[in-house]
């Protein structure tokens, strides 16, 4: 994997591999004449027709923010907890059988519960998220604290560091990549529940639209179109996470071998 | 560099009971053991050993026998099971920053430049101060122009340079080194044995060296202390009486090296 590629054909055989899955898709619709399904124009036409009743921006907004509020409580729980559960082996100890217990519910289960806590709200949706990308965050930087090489920890109480000085200048500088990768995981399955948790919960955002536009008239290219937006903003945000592991400080965690 | 060719006679001084220089470090009757599954793992049987101030001294044995383990008691990251150690008459505690110990090149923090790395241990100080020992360090381990690289973008040999720096940096009196060539290929081992034989000379630090390596222990040492298999106790020491540089194919040298090769039953053919 170490040849460089042209940027031309780092961007170019992708965007060709996208049109070509464009094709493929409006052949098929012609092909089959499905009266159901429609074609990557009509599509494009139900994003036109969602952008000039202004419901576009508005729900790409609303999911935008239940994710946001959701996993940046995630983000505030999971990390102290996965440095409490990383740093003492004991607390790890207790919490471990609640922790492993709760990790495989699906935040699907939870719906029943979250509508009884939180109504049919937006606290409900924000809920989910936050169960969705608790544990992976808390997990992974229990991970990441626990993989700090014994040799960077000797290294570090040599030069003399207090305890608090080594976790914050040996333990979590070099756990950070870890715990990076662990929230760019979450960061992904915040966006898939936030479309589950609108099918429900509430009555905007992304999620909400597909069921709203199957319900209401049967529109699948708006259906289509919700799903594409969810695509995208998906994959947007995961480039914007890969973005910060390029950052320097972390960017050795993150280089393959040279 | 200001240090001149080592004076001759200095390194040939014999370091036994003749020596003048104090007792920087001192092991008494040094026992470890380790629990293990089946009973207890005898790791070192009353080792006593003592290493005079600005003394080179490698620890050689075969691989897994215990110097290692040794090495880490001294430095105070292991406790003994008995037995004890001091340094200028002091027990060792713990690790401490006026005795630095450097790994493998994995010691490096990955995280911090070279820069980073070296004035790792500078915090203290005020920060024209730190810049100019991060300067004289970069630039006596040879990696200027270097400064603002992260680890991951330099060779081990490199690596290996910046740990040492960063261990110089705080002007520690004493250096543990655990096998820290063992990575590099022998072109690049053979150029930092050189470096470590310039910087010592340079500084004149106390420096005990583990290394299964019997050239390489050699071409270093003031005395080599030769450990057996576990459970490790001291065999012998040899004193080293050549002047640096030395000549690698020397009579005096070929007749020590063959001694160890001898001493640790090794005949030296393939």
């Amino acid at each position: 994997m170490a040849r460089r590629l042209s940027p031309a054909t780092r961007l170019g055989l992708p965007l060709a591999a996208a049109a070509a899955a464009l094709a493929a898709w409006a052949v098929a619709v012609e092909a089959t004449g499905t009266a159901v399904f429609p074609s990557p124009l009509e599509v494009a036409a139900g994003i036109g027709e969602l952008a000039r009743r202004g419901v576009l921006g508005a729900y790409v907004a609303d999911s935008l923010r239940r994710v946001a509020i959701g996993y940046l409580l995630a983000l505030a729980v999971g990390v102290p907890a996965g440095l409490l559960f990383g740093f003492s082996p004991l607390a790890a100890r207790i919490a471990e059988p609640v922790i492993q217990l709760l990790r495989p519910i699906s935040p699907l289960a939870w719906i029943p519960v979250a509508i009884v806590l939180f109504g049919i709200t937006d606290a409900a949706a924000v809920f989910l998220i936050f169960l969705a990308s608790v544990f992976p965050i808390a997990v992974a930087t229990m991970t990441g604290v626990h993989g700090v090489p014994e040799m960077m920890l000797r290294a570090g109480r040599n030069f003399g560091l207090s305890p608090l000085g080594l976790a914050l200048r040996v333990v979590v500088p070099a756990a950070l990549p870890q715990v990076l990768a662990g929230l760019r995981i979450a960061l992904g399955i915040a966006w898939l529940v936030v479309v589950a948790a609108e099918m429900i919960a509430v009555s905007s955002g992304l999620g909400y639209l597909v069921i709203d536009a199957r319900n209401a008239g049967q529109r699948y290219d708006l259906v289509v179109a919700a799903m594409l937006m969810i695509g995208v903003i998906g994959l947007a945000l995961d480039l914007l996470a890969r973005r910060v592991e390029r950052l320097r400080p972390v960017r050795w965690g993150f280089a393959r071998e040279s | 560099m200001t240090a001149a060719a080592p004076e001759p006679g200095v390194t040939a001084r014999p370091a036994g009971g003749g020596d003048a220089r104090p007792v920087k470090v001192a092991v008494r009757d040094l026992t470890v053991r380790f629990a293990a599954d089946r009973g207890d793992l005898r790791v070192l049987e009353h080792v006593d050993l003592e290493v005079r101030e600005g003394e080179l001294i490698t620890i050689l044995g075969p691989s897994g026998c215990g110097k290692s383990t040794l090495l880490n008691v001294i430095g105070g990251f292991v406790r003994p099971t008995s037995g004890a150690v001091t340094i200028d008459g002091e027990p060792v505690t713990g690790p401490d920053p006026r005795r630095i110990f450097v790994f493998q090149e994995r010691g490096v923090f990955p995280w911090l430049t070279v820069e980073g790395n070296i004035g790792f241990g500078l915090r203290g100080l005020p920060a024209a101060d730190r810049a100019a020992r991060i300067r004289h360090y970069v630039k006596m381990v040879g990696l200027a122009g270097f400064e603002k690289a992260y680890p991951h973008e330099l060779s081990g040999g490199m690596k290996q340079r910046v740990e040492v720096a960063r261990a110089l940096a705080v002007g520690p009196d004493v250096l543990y080194l655990d096998e820290p060539f063992g990575a590099l290929d022998s072109i690049t081992r053979l150029t930092m044995r050189a470096e470590l034989l310039r910087l010592w000379q340079a500084e004149r630090k106390t420096i005990l060296f583990v290394t299964h390596d019997i050239e390489e222990s050699v071409q270093l040492a003031d005395r080599i202390v030769v450990m057996s298999q576990r459970p490790a106790r001291i065999r012998r020491i040899v004193e080293v009486d050549i002047p640096h540089p030395r000549d690698l194919s020397a009579p005096r040298y070929l007749e020590l090296r063959d001694a160890i090769f001898a001493e640790i039953g090794l005949a030296h053919q393939i």
